[in-house]
């Protein structure tokens, strides 16, 4: 992508992984990927400045310099790049180590069994599903 | 003598008791206060981004959102008022419900009709005894509010600032529509001064851009995703919702702040009252002494009368 606004070519890709009572995460990243209503995006250095709705999945953030990947699962909300930051806007983020996989499976069976039964169900399925993503992920062990 | 003195001995007893409740809860406010402005400061970035991605949005797009059009006659106001759940906090709940009924009058004045939401134990307790209506109230959370109740409230706001498009579309809506939503909480400037505040919420002001570009300078070009108008359908309502979080903990801190005042004053008027009492006690003490010993003396005095007068 090209460079719309003339930052400094050293500038690392700083990241905010912000809910919506506290700072989750933030830091420099070599790459964040995420999931857009329409669709996955990667975000490198010196991105054009994008606003986009997140569905409700999983974010992975590369750690610039490390192999550490920081797995979250957010509930919807918003990315946004601009001068080589990220910003990551969600009511609800966990970061996959918080979460557990025992846990998230049952909260899934549960959402699933809801289903049909109101609008919210879906919803809680597509979170449920986040979550326990993120979870194993993170169990797996880095190099994802 | 004596039972006024075991009276007064009572009384102290019970002033202590009373002065150990309200020190407990001064220093239980106290505490809280703490984790109250934390909250406070840890909600601050989400705040902090979502107003800066509003901004980018406005600055960089034409805004043209139901939640920011201005009504051409607005006649009917909803206001959201913040009190606490408890009381024991001073003056707390009664300012913000005075700044309330002032807003109210000026709203009034402007030919407007008010649909009265709230929050807090307080207020309903008030709008309930003075049998006014009021719309809906969510309780419970006062002191420590969480961002799941802040969505609850703003999402009724919203609907009911929405209901007259809801029913363009054939929906029916929950509440009646409004033309404009205001909230009045206690904002938070220090451990000592906390003022009752009240601010216009909806229709929404946007405020472009942090830095406003230069004329011949090339705006950079944001890629919406999926489109300008549908993330500013997600993000405004989570800007309502963030900006009544804020609300609610900056009340809350204020809470626990005249809270804690309150209890000050209560524990040191206990002692003051304690001293008094202890006093009046003694003097009451020494009364009933001195009586014993005239007594004892003027009947020693009146047998040896009587003794002498058989001896003679």
């Amino acid at each position: 992508m090209a460079d719309h606004t003339g930052a400094a070519d050293t500038e690392a890709l700083h990241v905010e992984l912000v809910a919506a009572d506290r700072t989750v995460w933030s830091g420099d990243a070599a790459m964040v990927i995420a999931r857009t209503t329409e669709g996955d995006i990667g975000v490198l250095r010196d991105h054009a400045p994008a606003l986009s709705l997140l569905a409700e999945a999983v974010v992975e953030i590369q750690v610039e310099g490390t192999d550490d990947v920081v797995v979250a699962a957010v509930d919807g909300g918003f990315l946004s790049v601009a001068n080589n930051r990220v910003s990551i806007l969600s009511e609800h983020i966990e970061l996959g180590e918080d979460i557990h996989v025992d846990k998230a499976k049952a909260e899934l069976e549960e959402a699933r069994g809801l289903i049909g039964a109101n609008n919210e169900a879906e919803r809680r399925v597509r979170r449920a599903e986040a979550r326990l993503r993120a979870a194993e992920k993170v169990s797996s062990g880095p190099g994802h | 003598m004596a039972v006024s003195l075991r009276e007064y001995r009572a009384r102290i007893k019970s002033t202590e008791s009373m002065k150990k409740i309200t020190r407990a809860m001064e220093l239980i406010a106290a505490s809280r206060i703490i984790k109250a402005q934390q909250r406070a400061q840890q909600a601050a970035p989400y705040a902090r981004e979502l107003t800066r991605a509003v901004s980018a949005v406005a600055t960089f797009s034409n805004v043209d959102h139901p939640l920011t059009r201005e009504e051409e006659n607005p006649k009917r106001a909803a206001v959201l008022v913040i009190t606490s759940d408890r009381g024991l906090a001073g003056a707390y709940s009664s300012s913000v419900l005075k700044e309330a009924e002032r807003l109210a009058g000026r709203l009034r004045d402007e030919g407007k009709e008010i649909d009265w939401f709230l929050a807090g134990r307080k207020s309903e307790a008030y709008f309930k005894f003075r049998e006014r209506p009021f719309v809906e109230s969510w309780t419970g959370f006062s002191d420590q509010p969480t961002y799941d109740k802040a969505a609850e409230i703003g999402k009724a706001l919203i609907e009911a600032f929405l209901a007259d498009s809801a029913e363009q579309q054939g929906e029916e809506a929950r509440y009646e529509d409004v033309d404009e939503v205001h909230i009045v909480y206690t904002r938070f400037r220090s451990m000592l001064v906390q003022e009752p505040t009240a601010v216009r919420l909806l229709p929404l002001e946007v405020v472009e851009g942090e830095e406003p570009p230069e004329e011949d300078e090339l705006l950079p070009l944001y890629e919406f995703e999926p489109s300008a108008s549908q993330v500013l359908d997600g993000l405004l309502p989570q800007y309502v919702q963030s900006r009544i979080f804020y609300s609610l903990l900056q009340a809350a801190a204020s809470e626990l702040a005249a809270r804690q005042k309150a209890m000050k004053a209560a524990t040191d008027n206990a002692d003051e009252l304690i001293k008094k009492l202890t006093r009046i006690a003694n003097q009451a003490r020494q009364a009933g002494i001195t009586q014993e010993i005239s007594e004892i003396v003027g009947g020693v005095n009146a047998l040896a009368d009587a003794q002498a007068a058989a001896n003679d």
